[in-house]
């Protein structure tokens, strides 16, 4: 992914683009529609869906709130595992520290197993600046790379193509990076598959170094956790001798024994299954290898600082909420400019990048995504469905009205606002302001002028009526007359 | 707050005091940019903290009672009521075992894996049938696999059981035609089974990198849901959970059936 998401425009102009895309769309239709449907038919299976909901949440808050004890926990437990634990403050940091334990191994290339975390940081990028070469192995991950494209989903991020733009990529640019697709490729998504696993074979059987995040990181034990389908995970996890995982400082559990919660709440919740095909967990150095864990901050303990805004920590990845999301749904996953799209991107990036600390998209100032970061938090119709299908139930809506708040205003909006308090501060006001509208409501435009046409753009004026409410009361007296 | 956490007492200790992280304190760690960002996170962490107020974590989901051993399934009885699905938690404790098995061979089965239900004394005839069935000749056994299964190995025409000692390399692996194991426990919710690098399972590469994996089950392996695995199990092993064989969705959201592990899985349970 040479691609950067800085410098995008604002949402409205991304999504007002996107829903242009009518195959965009038909994709987006299609795939969210799919996992709705298999999500809700797996957690309706489990008659203590909400108390393992709640439970997570509560863990999850219990944990934020002692995140210091805890971390110092896991990096003991790790270390006495034989695991060595490094810490990053942002995003060059953990790069640096990657870059440098990659170096020290004398490869030049390593395998990726699928991490949001990794992206968050632009690790591929920056590792390619020091000439090692990053591949991904999961399917959708390589799509995005070979494409040259951004993710547009938590879950699947190359959502956005359907099978025979897949093909295409394959065709054309799997020569590139190693074997080539055959010749005679289908747009069958098993020969597709079939294709990406004979792709990265030999890679993995010769690979000495993998990089990968984790789901889960238990205190108690010093353990990690990682969830996947595809088996590329297990292949790099497995496989070479050096391991190193890049991990959120968010994704701490205390004690082995809360995956008990997080392993119902996250496969239901995020493929729609009662459990994906592989998880993998390991303490430590194990069978041989040589680990190495990175604890990332890149901006976390701001969000953990604020009050409101810090429970979008509690996220777990599912990709649910935006699979629910009428906003996502139309406008997809770019539109948001952030690795981290959807309604959970919303409240997320505009708080990490807040921070200043995020990315090797760091490259340009923070003003950059500025106006793009404002419009994040108006990416919703406050509809709530993210906040119902949450499984860590991150209350979405109350957030982004949060953030909404905190984000600064245009000027024609707030000297309205200024004139509608004026007019509403007194009764009289606004009996004059009314009787005014009735009077001139056949003057008034279908669209407003200037900056105000921003509002009408998407909205019709309501019509005034000729009389109020308060004057049909007095001339009525209360409909009597 | 559940019991576990003795040390919740002093939630947020202003120093890493109370929970044996002493070498990792001021001056003990090598100097460097990681050591002075370590102390700069925690500062950070507890400053944001400070004052929240502390969380409650109450558990009123289904959880088997602890002394339950693997075999006695119908502990999670109490909230599980009444649910849409048809198999949920079994109520009779007699017929409860069968419950399970059924249960398991059914979730199995959904992830398209094949799946067998039979006598243990039947355990040698169907690995041999299911070799020959697949056409697997050189097989995989870890060091730890019952004689009498690896010999089964053995069994049928042109089979061997290809001993990982000493260790065979990715390639090697590679060019084989499956691996049989047993596994360290198998989950009837969910489908799952769960390997725990034991003797009878060998290491890790071993069950991901041959095509074809053939996983025995011994019926009294068999859990009914998560809580009760993750308390069998030893987050001390390397642990892989196998929820059917290797799948994707990432196209279209489309699902096939392998990819990179192992595109076959067939599990035998053996009552």
């Amino acid at each position: 992914m040479s691609g950067t998401f800085l410098g995008m425009p604002a949402f409205p102009r991304n999504a007002a683009a996107a829903v242009q895309d009518s195959q965009l769309r038909f994709n987006l239709r299609k795939a969210t529609r799919t996992i709705r449907g298999k999500r809700a038919a797996v957690v309706g299976e489990l008659p203590d869906w909400a108390a393992l909901r709640e439970a997570g949440k509560q863990i999850k808050d219990h944990t934020l709130r002692n995140l210091d004890r805890y971390l110092l926990q896991l990096e003991e437990a790790v270390t006495r595992a034989g695991g060595h634990v490094h810490w990053a403050a942002d995003a060059a940091e953990a790069n640096r520290i990657v870059a440098g334990l990659v170096e020290a191994t004398g490869e030049t290339s390593v395998v990726k197993v699928k991490s949001m975390a990794t992206q968050e940081i632009g690790l591929n990028e920056a590792l390619a600046e020091r000439g090692i070469t990053a591949y991904e192995t999961d399917l959708a991950e390589l799509i995005v790379q070979l494409g040259d494209d951004w993710p547009s989903h938590i879950l699947v991020p190359a959502i956005h193509r359907n099978r025979s733009e897949i093909r295409e990529i394959f065709r054309e640019r799997m020569g590139e990076w190693g074997r080539p697709a055959p010749e005679d490729l289908s747009d069958d998504p098993r020969a597709l598959a079939e294709a990406a696993r004979l792709h990265l074979r030999e890679r993995f059987l010769a690979s000495e170094v993998a990089i990968s995040g984790a789901n889960f990181m238990i205190a108690e034990t010093g353990t990690l956790v990682v969830l996947e389908s595809e088996g590329n995970g297990r292949m790099c996890l497995t496989l070479p001798r050096t391991l190193i995982s890049v991990v959120g400082i968010e994704k701490l559990l205390p004690a082995w024994r809360d995956l008990e919660v997080f392993l119902q709440l996250l496969p239901r919740s995020s493929t729609g299954e009662r459990m994906n095909p592989y998880t993998s967990t390991w303490t430590g150095a194990v069978e041989g290898q040589e680990f190495h864990l990175v604890l990332l901050d890149n901006g976390r303990t701001a969000v953990l600082a604020d009050e409101v805004g810090r429970q979008a920590l509690r996220c777990i990845r599912c990709s649910a909420c935006l699979n629910v999301c009428p906003v996502y749904e139309r406008a997809g996953g770019h539109a948001y400019g952030s690795v981290y799209p959807g309604p959970i991107g919303a409240i997320l990036t505009p708080q990490l990048r807040a921070s200043g600390t995020v990315a090797s998209r760091d490259r340009l100032p923070p003003s950059a995504t500025g106006d793009l970061d404002a419009s994040l938090p108006y990416a919703s119709s406050l509809c709530g469905a993210c906040f119902e299908v949450c499984p860590v139930a991150i209350d979405i809506p109350e957030v982004l009205v949060h953030l909404r708040a905190r984000t600064p205003h245009p000027r024609a909006e707030r000297l309205g606002m200024r004139a509608a308090g004026w007019v509403f501060d007194r009764p009289v006001r606004l009996a004059r302001a009314q009787r005014l509208g009735g009077r001139l409501r056949r003057f008034l435009p279908r669209r407003l002028p200037g900056p105000l046409s921003a509002w009408t753009d998407t909205r019709d004026i309501p019509d005034v009526p000729a009389e109020s409410f308060r004057d049909w009361w007095d001339r009525t007296e209360g409909g009597t007359r | 707050m559940s019991s576990r956490e003795p040390a919740d007492e002093a939630p947020t200790g202003s120093a890493p005091g109370g929970t044996g992280s002493a070498p990792g304190g001021i001056g003990s760690a090598p100097e460097g940019p990681t050591t002075s960002s370590r102390d700069r996170v925690l500062a950070r962490i507890r400053a944001a903290v400070a004052g929240a107020p502390e969380a409650r974590i109450t558990r009123s989901y289904r959880i088997a009672s602890p002394a339950s051993a693997p075999s006695s399934a119908p502990s999670s009885a109490p909230s599980s009521a009444p649910s849409s699905a048809p198999s949920s938690a079994p109520s009779s404790a007699s017929a409860s075992a069968g419950k399970v098995i059924e249960l398991f061979a059914e979730r199995v089965a959904d992830y398209r894996a094949v799946v067998h239900v039979v006598d243990a004394a039947r355990a040698g005839e169907v690995i041999a049938g299911a070799l020959a069935r697949r056409g697997a000749r050189r097989v995989a056994v870890p060091g730890g696999l019952p004689q009498e299964w690896a010999r089964a190995v053995r069994a049928h025409p042109g089979g061997e059981a290809v001993p990982d000692d000493p260790p065979l390399s990715a390639a090697e692996l590679d060019g084989l035609d499956g691996v049989v194991t047993g596994c360290a426990a198998g989950i009837a919710e969910t489908g799952t089974i769960v390997l725990d690098a034991g003797p009878d399972q060998g290491r890790r590469a071993l069950t991901l990198v041959p095509d074809y994996h053939l996983c025995l089950v011994w019926a009294g392996q068999i859990v009914t849901g998560v809580p009760e695995a993750v308390a069998a199990l030893d987050p001390a092993r390397p642990l892989t959970w196998i929820s059917g064989p290797s799948a994707t969705s990432d196209i279209e959201l489309d699902r096939v059936e392998g990819v990179h592990g192992p595109r076959t899985l067939e599990v035998v349970v053996l009552r």
